[in-house]
């Protein structure tokens, strides 16, 4: 029987488009990830805030700065946790040596050789060996994040919903698969023993590996619709703080 | 369906080579060896080109169409209708002839990997859920595509510190076995250079047998790896216990 941890030996249909240039792939992530990482920069180092009403901002929760008074970017002594966490991301990193690094810049070019590559063998890359770490940082965070996405369904006069609601929830949903198909987790949940079975019966540990092994199939998709919903969800209560649009309430 | 496929061939041995253009007539379900074959039997009988059993389970016709990584049986001439197809040999590898390299590196790598070390003696029974996971990568067919495409190998010329990513899965085989207790971790974390590999998954887009190299056989190596080497809390605790290593794998047989 076929694993869930196994692709399928069977052909995807074959697509008549022309194979794009080698570079288009590695350019789009340099792209995206780039402005990403520039609009996280503008949010943390030039505001103070991302509270709007019962909508919190995923770049500032749990507010660590107001537990201890600290009232200067309140953004920096969260965000630093997500992004490590994402930086050290199996999938990320093949977009990023991929699209960064341009080792490679894809799978059938030949580059020039370049001794002095090191791979995740030296400091600072093999700080990516400590992902586990980041993993049980960010999923105090995303504790909190849920926090958030329940409050901003209690606003001040009640029980309501609004777009910043349905944001900040589909933003913990999207964020629990992606820290939940994690493949340090996987590891952590089943994947480092050697026997599943070894007392005569499947373990609860290869039920959970088992189970963490299908959502990790997808992990680049959480990675990338999670980071898009940290986003969305970020400029609209930028947006909202900022007066350039108002906040629409569905009931 | 044009009559007739046209073909870039690298001709030539380890001083240099060029290529050189042939015109095939089309036939259906074509493929690349097919149109070598051609090649071979009516303009080029010195044609150099290694094969053995043209149904994508010897691993013997690994080569470059197009720049991509592939096996030769197994790559349809019309996925390039209307194309130059291009074939070159594998980049990674010393040329011997035209197509053929010399991939006994490989077997030089495999020789530096302990075996199988049973716990007990064999026939030793485990169950389906425990066989799926190494059963994975016992379907590798040693094309080396894998480590055609690894570009450690291929750009970064590290043969000398990296076995590659065939290897990683020959040895996760063994590593996850429930009855080995033999421990890898030492030789990955060192000789192996596993940590030479940054997980971009070339390897795993290449298998012709669909293996998840990275996801199922590197990625978990390097968890293990972190577990023994990087992780400060584990290696505290197997300070403060006053073990050097992990333990031992002490696997029993699967209860009847």
């Amino acid at each position: 029987m076929a694993q869930p941890l196994e692709t399928t030996s069977a052909q995807k249909p074959k697509s008549s488009a022309k194979p794009k240039p080698y570079w288009v792939e590695p350019l789009i992530t340099m792209v995206i990830l780039g402005v990403w990482v520039l609009y996280s920069l503008w949010e943390v180092f030039f505001h103070n805030s991302g509270t709007y009403g019962n909508y919190i901002s995923p770049y500032f929760s749990p507010g660590v700065g107001k537990w201890f008074g600290w009232h200067l970017l309140d953004g920096l002594y969260v965000a630093w946790v997500p992004f490590l966490f994402r930086f050290s991301c199996y999938y990320y990193r093949k977009e990023y040596y991929r699209g960064f690094f341009w080792d490679p810049p894809s799978c059938a070019a030949v580059d020039k050789p370049r001794p002095r590559y090191s791979g995740e063998t030296k400091w600072p890359l093999a700080i990516n060996n400590l992902h586990r770490y980041f993993w049980y940082l960010a999923f105090i965070v995303l504790v909190f994040l849920w926090k958030d996405a329940v409050q901003a369904f209690f606003f001040k006069n009640g029980f309501g919903v609004g777009i910043g609601s349905l944001l900040l929830l589909i933003n913990a949903v999207l964020l629990t698969f992606y820290t939940f198909s994690c493949h340090a987790f996987r590891h952590m949940v089943g994947g480092r023993k050697d026997c599943f079975s070894c007392d005569g019966k499947p373990t609860t540990s290869y039920k959970l590996w088992n189970r963490v092994s299908s959502w990790n199939m997808f992990h680049g998709t959480w990675a990338w619709a999670s980071l898009a919903s940290v986003w969305a969800a970020d400029l609209y209560i930028r947006l909202l703080s900022m007066g350039v649009i108002h906040d629409v309430r569905l009931f | 369906m044009s009559d007739e496929f046209t073909l870039k061939v690298w001709r030539g041995d380890k001083s240099g080579g060029q290529e050189v253009e042939y015109h095939v007539p089309a036939e259906t379900g074509m493929v690349v060896l097919d149109a070598l074959h051609h090649i071979q039997h009516n303009q080029a009988p010195d044609l150099a080109v290694r094969w053995n059993c043209k149904a994508a389970h010897c691993g013997s016709c690994g080569a470059e169409v197009n720049g991509q990584p592939k096996l030769l049986c197994k790559t349809r001439m019309d996925d390039y209708a209307g194309e130059t197809v291009s074939v070159r040999p594998m980049q990674t590898f010393p040329v011997i002839k035209d197509l053929v390299t010399d991939v006994s590196w490989n077997y030089q790598v495999a020789k530096e990997i302990p075996l199988l070390e049973p716990t007990s003696p064999a026939p030793f029974k485990m169950q389906q859920i425990d066989a799926d996971r190494v059963q994975e990568f016992h379907r590798c067919i040693e094309c080396f595509l894998c480590q055609d495409t690894c570009h450690v190998l291929r750009n970064h010329e590290g043969q000398q510190k990296y076995f590659g990513p065939r290897f990683m899965a020959k040895i996760a085989e063994f590593e996850m076995h429930p009855m080995d207790g033999e421990d890898r971790i030492p030789l990955l974390a060192h000789q192996a250079g596993l940590n030479m590999c940054n997980v971009t998954k070339c390897c795993t887009e290449v298998c012709p047998q669909h293996i998840r190299i990275t996801d199922n056989a590197i990625i978990p190596l390097k968890e293990r790896v972190a577990d023994r080497y990087y992780d400060p809390i584990k290696i505290l605790l197997r300070r403060l216990g006053g073990k050097k290593g992990e333990p031992g794998k002490a696997n029993t047989p699967v209860a009847n």
